[in-house]
């Protein structure tokens, strides 16, 4: 079992290797096919590995690989940790991972960088392998920057783009935002348990609170000025912990890297911006969820957050008009309803959903870029439409992928697609939690999922429907995508209809305890998967009937009468502004901090720097010393003899004093 | 252990090979050859020792090894040599960078080679002297003759405003040098010798402690150099031939940190607590002011300077937290960095070669004729940036638990750095590597040539391998970081309980 896990995680790695060094010698199509075989094998075992350890009685197992870095207590190593989580986000990642792999072979086609690209791919599964298989904090930071470097690597893959820079530069600057709250979340995390290793942080957090009704204990840290007890320490480390996951994420405040990360090619955004990168904060706050669960406050900060994202997201995407940039706020979106169902401690329903949307966001993904390769390279929805008859089997799998994202199925029975059990299990146990919180992230997810519902239909009506905008040349050219690019939207579309339906109950249902085994760890208190069975029947149809309108709505304006959505944009001119230019959270950032950093760089700079410290000192003092000496020395060669004339006087004079001071 | 002078033989084999290069002439091609060569075989042996040392080198023992001790004069002043876990790797840092430094110098020096050469052996000399030294006098003075080779080198083979670069290189240090050649005297008074071994055994008073330790400081933070006394730092890169960036950022920006663990911490402890908040402000200051301003520079080589002065502000950082993750993760980041920034000063180097120019402006697009070139800068950049898996990050994570064990504010606002040195980094790359080819200048330049593989690849191989594996650092500076904080724990200590016992 060691060695199947080292092949795992260490077959992408050497993929990059060997398309990375030897891409130009080997050529692009070995490099191919290296890489995709690689992953085909990666796959293959992940999937063995999942029904040996999560369908299996396998306990977690653990391989130790090196010595990473020791100093006094801390003391990390390079090792992996594989318990029912881990193998929940190997299937995930080398799944989509290994389709995007070979659906690039068809869509890069014309690309000349296509090993550096294959290269790519496989050092960010590589990178995204390390995060999830981690045994301590530190490694998971290795993954973490890994998975960002790569991501900036994809973002940033048509180098020649101006805009294809900015927004990899962007990515990076942001998630490192995140990282920052995350690193110093594991420095507390080491502080306050002498330790960063998650076995020994999950055995000592058991027991760390003091007992219900005790006193609360004197301080144990002082952070940032503030004298914190056992509980509010675990509650800040939470929270920092928190910070870096909104970063990776994407979520409400550090969002703004993720729509512009669309500038990189399509089956990136399928792979790192929709499937599986993008979760590592959700893994991450389920990784924790030993340390989170004793901090309610902390959870539920995360419900807010990830609530207000799911409406903010949901609501900038019923206006965008680049179909990827539409995918990418819905993206943003159903990460909010997973860290909404994290913080009211449905840990299981979260990881269900993160499982469920990387195959029909994937799928959604995959299939814009069937659509943006059929219409030679156009992404602006306005110059689609009517594509359904020219490429039919894309349309059908990008309908599959919306009734998936927009979860239909019927309430009361197993008849479903994925995200009808995923999401309605989210909204459900959001309303059935006993969190602060509870009734307005309810309202905020049931108005997104109408949201997601409108923007999804809007998505299919104007690219597959009505007449073709498009110039007659695209129209005339408008072709099919080859096999090697719809077979992965087959295998995709299955899961994205069936995976709800086989997995629910393992989840978030009848067989949790046995398929989870303590990898996601509930309190005594939090019964959540009983309690979210027995909400109202107007809270189970409340999904439903959310999606139901917004189909009806997107069908009426995009369909039955295309005016309504100018008229209704000309008439609410500011608000329809305001949801275009996404609530300007560009421009306020760039006024507060791109331009202030760069405008106090430069005043350091040239008055800091240059007026004030160069001016009274060095430049100072040299105008007064150039008074003086410039008569007696040369200027060239007169600091050089200065400064051996003052060492040997000292010497000398050292020497003097010493054999004065030791014949006394 | 080992009977034959092994530290000796290390650092003034150098010196043999300068004293062979007087004698040649460089009149002709295989003459110039020939000082090549010889300049390049002596490096090569010198570092081939350095790993001998390292090799014999017992990191369980945390006292000082291969001593060698002669009395000189009577004067109480001695010959004595010796390493122990904080210096040891220093040396086959210094031995490291030189073989390149004497690569990177092959076709550019096209005049005076020959003194030159002469120059950068005998620097190598003194800079190895400053390790080994156990004297304080003999550590004075390799310390301070150190600057005169680069001085010469900056002077007589710098840029067009290479005199004021080394006056002000000259006054700075000036200063300090006095300042501590002061200290030396009183130290000697009080303490009653000049060996290291017994004065780190030796109780200063407190009082005298806080002037003795401002007086070293003075002149270690220059040579750090700490924020406000680095603005020689930038003038002098800028200046510097690319062997003397290298030499200059590589080693003896290290050589002030290697004074603060040698002298400051052990011998000054009530005082170095006593300081600890001013050095903690300095390097927060150094981290936040000289990122931003890394970032708003238009020259190569002032944006490299001026990072390099934000990342030694991690190792003061991390040296005054005083807890084994703090100097553990200030030795590991003075040696990383010796090795990234003597590095990206190379890979500015290799374009400057081409095309006489430093502005960021005039470059563009590298990666599309020099991919080669992109992936090295591109490795050395992430190093700079922290990025996990190259030993940047080993570095700055410690000093930052380290300070964060000390204090949790200086923990975040130096935290804060890793998104300044993002910016600043990653904004250079973008401009100078990647965008369309357009400038016409650029495209005739060619990918790296033999001799630059050979300088950059083994940097990259070992940038990532300290970064996966950096356990060989920590192998050999455990026991001696751990007896160093604990002396000085316990000297706290003992303060605080005589203190006590006083009321």
């Amino acid at each position: 079992m060691d060695t199947i896990i080292k092949a795992i995680v260490f077959l992408p790695l050497i993929g990059f290797l060997i398309a990375g060094l030897l891409g130009t010698q080997i050529g692009a199509k070995a490099s191919e096919y290296v890489t995709s075989g690689l992953m085909l094998v990666a796959l293959a075992l992940s999937w063995f590995v999942f029904f040996d350890v999560a369908l299996g009685h396998e306990e977690m197992i653990k391989v130790s690989v090196l010595h990473w870095i020791q100093s006094g207590s801390f003391d990390v190593e390079w090792a992996f940790r594989v318990d029912t989580l881990t193998a929940v986000m190997f299937v995930v990642v080398n799944t989509v991972s290994t389709l995007v792999h070979i659906y690039s072979i068809g869509y890069m086609h014309h690309d000349p960088h296509r090993p550096r690209f294959f290269g790519y791919l496989s050092l960010f599964t590589f990178a995204m392998l390390m995060l999830i298989t981690s045994d301590n904090l530190l490694q998971m930071f290795f993954g973490w920057e890994g998975v960002g470097l790569a991501s900036y690597l994809l973002i940033g893959f048509w180098y020649k783009k101006p805009s294809a820079n900015a927004a990899a530069i962007k990515a990076f600057i942001v998630n490192r935002v995140g990282d920052f709250g995350f690193s110093l979340g594991i420095f507390c995390v080491f502080v306050l348990f002498g330790s960063i290793n998650l076995e020994t942080v999950f055995a000592a957090a058991q027991s760390y609170l003091p007992p219900e009704g005790a006193e609360a204990g004197e301080a144990v840290i002082t952070l940032f000025g503030m004298h914190l007890d056992k509980a509010d320490a675990l509650t800040a480390t939470c929270l920092l912990l928190f910070m870096g996951a909104m970063g990776k994420s994407a979520q409400f405040l550090l969002h703004t890297w993720l729509p512009d990360a669309m500038e990189g090619p399509t089956p990136v955004s399928a792979l790192i911006h929709a499937a599986t990168m993008v979760t590592a904060g959700v893994f991450l706050v389920a990784r924790m969820s030993p340390l989170f669960e004793l901090s309610p406050d902390a959870l539920t900060v995360v419900t807010l957050i990830g609530a207000i994202t799911a409406f903010f997201a949901a609501t900038v995407g019923l206006v965008q008009n680049d179909i990827k940039r539409v995918i990418a706020y819905s993206t943003c979106s159903q990460l909010g309803y997973m860290f909404v169902a994290l913080g009211v401690g449905a840990y299981g329903a979260a990881i269900f959903h993160l499982f469920t949307h990387a195959f029909f966001k994937a799928l959604l993904f995959l299939g814009a870029g069937s659509v943006i390769h059929a219409v030679d390279g156009e992404q602006d929805m306005r110059y689609m439409g009517g594509l359904r008859t020219h490429i039919p089997v894309t349309y059908w799998m990008m309908f599959i992928g919306t009734i998936a994202l927009t979860g239909v199925g019927i309430p009361g029975t197993v008849i479903g697609t994925a995200g009808f059990f995923s999401k309605d299990a989210i909204i459900e146990s959001t309303f059935a939690s006993h969190s602060v919180v509870s009734g307005i992230a309810f309202a905020l997810l049931v108005i997104a999922a109408l949201f997601t519902s409108f923007y999804s239909w809007r998505l299919t009506f104007m690219t597959f429907h009505g007449t073709p905008r498009a110039s007659h040349e695209v129209m005339h050219h408008v072709h099919e995508s080859p096999q090697v690019m719809l077979v992965p939207l087959y295998i995709l579309a299955l899961g994205a209809l069936v995976a709800g339906f086989l997995f629910h109950d393992y989840f978030f249902g009848h067989h949790y305890a046995e398929f989870w085994q303590g990898a996601l760890f509930t309190s005594a208190e939090n019964e959540i998967l009983e309690e979210y069975h027995h909400v109202p029947l107007w809270v189970k149809w409340s999904p439903f009937v959310a999606m139901a309108l917004g189909l009806f709505t997107a069908w009426y304006m995009y369909i039955r009468s295309p005016e309504t959505p100018k008229y209704l944009a000309r008439q609410h001119r500011g608000l329809y502004q305001f949801l275009l230019n996404k609530w300007y959270f560009d421009e306020l950032y760039d006024f507060l901090f791109v331009r202030t950093a760069k405008r106090l760089g430069t005043f350091l700079w040239k008055e800091g720097d240059g007026r004030v410290i160069d001016g009274f000192g060095p430049n100072g003092v040299a105008a007064r010393v150039l008074d003086v000496t410039d008569r007696v020395v040369r200027l060239q060669t007169g600091y050089l003899y200065h400064y051996a004339f003052v060492m040997l006087i000292g010497i000398a004079a050292l020497v003097t004093w010493m054999m004065l001071g030791s014949s006394f | 252990m080992t009977d034959w002078p092994v530290l000796s033989a290390v650092t003034f084999l150098p010196l043999v090979g300068a004293l062979l290069l007087l004698l040649m002439r460089e009149d002709s091609a295989a003459g110039r050859r020939n000082i090549l060569n010889i300049s390049l075989m002596t490096t090569i042996v010198v570092f081939g020792l350095s790993l001998y040392v390292w090799y014999q080198f017992d990191p369980s023992n945390p006292a000082f090894q291969m001593v060698e001790k002669h009395e000189w004069l009577g004067t109480g002043i001695s010959y004595h040599l010796g390493i122990d876990g904080i210096s040891v790797l220093f040396l086959p840092l210094t031995a490291f960078l030189m073989p390149f430094c004497v690569l990177a110098s092959w076709v550019t020096i096209e005049k005076r080679l020959k003194e030159y050469m002469i120059a950068f052996l005998i620097l190598e000399t003194l800079m190895l002297g400053v390790f080994v030294s156990l004297d304080i006098v003999l550590f004075y003075v390799f310390f301070e003759a150190g600057l005169i080779p680069m001085f010469i080198i900056i002077g007589v083979w710098g840029g067009k405003d290479r005199v004021y670069a080394s006056y002000k290189f000259f006054l700075y240090t000036l200063l300090g040098s006095v300042l501590m050649l002061l200290a030396i005297m009183a130290m000697y008074w009080q303490a009653g010798t000049t060996d290291i071994t017994e004065l780190l055994k030796y109780n200063f008073p407190r009082q005298m402690q806080t002037w003795l330790w401002l007086a070293f400081f003075a002149s270690f933070a220059v040579k750090m150099p700490m924020w406000p006394v680095h603005t020689w730092l930038p003038d002098a890169h800028v200046q510097a031939p690319t062997a003397g960036s290298v030499i200059l950022a590589g080693i003896l920006l290290k050589l002030g940190g290697y004074g603060f663990l040698r002298f400051s911490l052990p011998m000054f402890p009530l005082a170095s607590d006593y300081f600890a908040p001013l050095v903690y402000t300095l390097s927060i200051v150094a981290i936040i002011y000289t990122s931003l301003v890394a970032m708003m520079q238009s020259d190569i080589k002032k944006l490299i300077a001026y990072s390099s002065v934000a990342h030694m502000g991690y190792v003061t950082m991390g040296t005054f937290a005083a807890n084994v993750q703090g100097v553990q993760g200030a030795i590991f980041q003075m040696l990383s960095h010796g090795i990234v920034s003597g590095a990206l000063f190379l890979c500015v180097g290799v374009v400057y070669d081409r095309l006489h120019t430093r502005e960021i402006s005039a470059y563009g697009g590298l990666v599309n004729n020099m991919p080669k070139y992109a992936v090295a800068f591109m490795v050395f950049t992430m190093a700079n940036v922290g990025l996990p898996g190259t030993s940047g990050f080993v570095g700055e994570v410690l000093t930052l638990v380290g300070a964060f064990r000390a204090n949790t504010w200086v923990a975040l606002f130096a935290t804060s750095g890793v998104i300044l040195s993002a910016a600043y980094a990653l904004w250079l790359y973008r401009r100078v590597i990647f965008g369309a080819l357009e400038k016409d200048s650029l495209k005739a330049m060619l990918d790296l040539s033999t001799r630059e593989k050979v300088i950059l690849y083994p940097l990259v191989i070992l940038t990532i391998f300290f970064g996966v594996y950096p356990a060989p650092v920590f192998d050999a500076t455990a026991a001696s970081v751990d007896l160093l904080v604990n002396n000085y724990a316990a000297a706290l200590q003992a303060a605080q309980d005589v203190a006590l016992s006083v009321h």
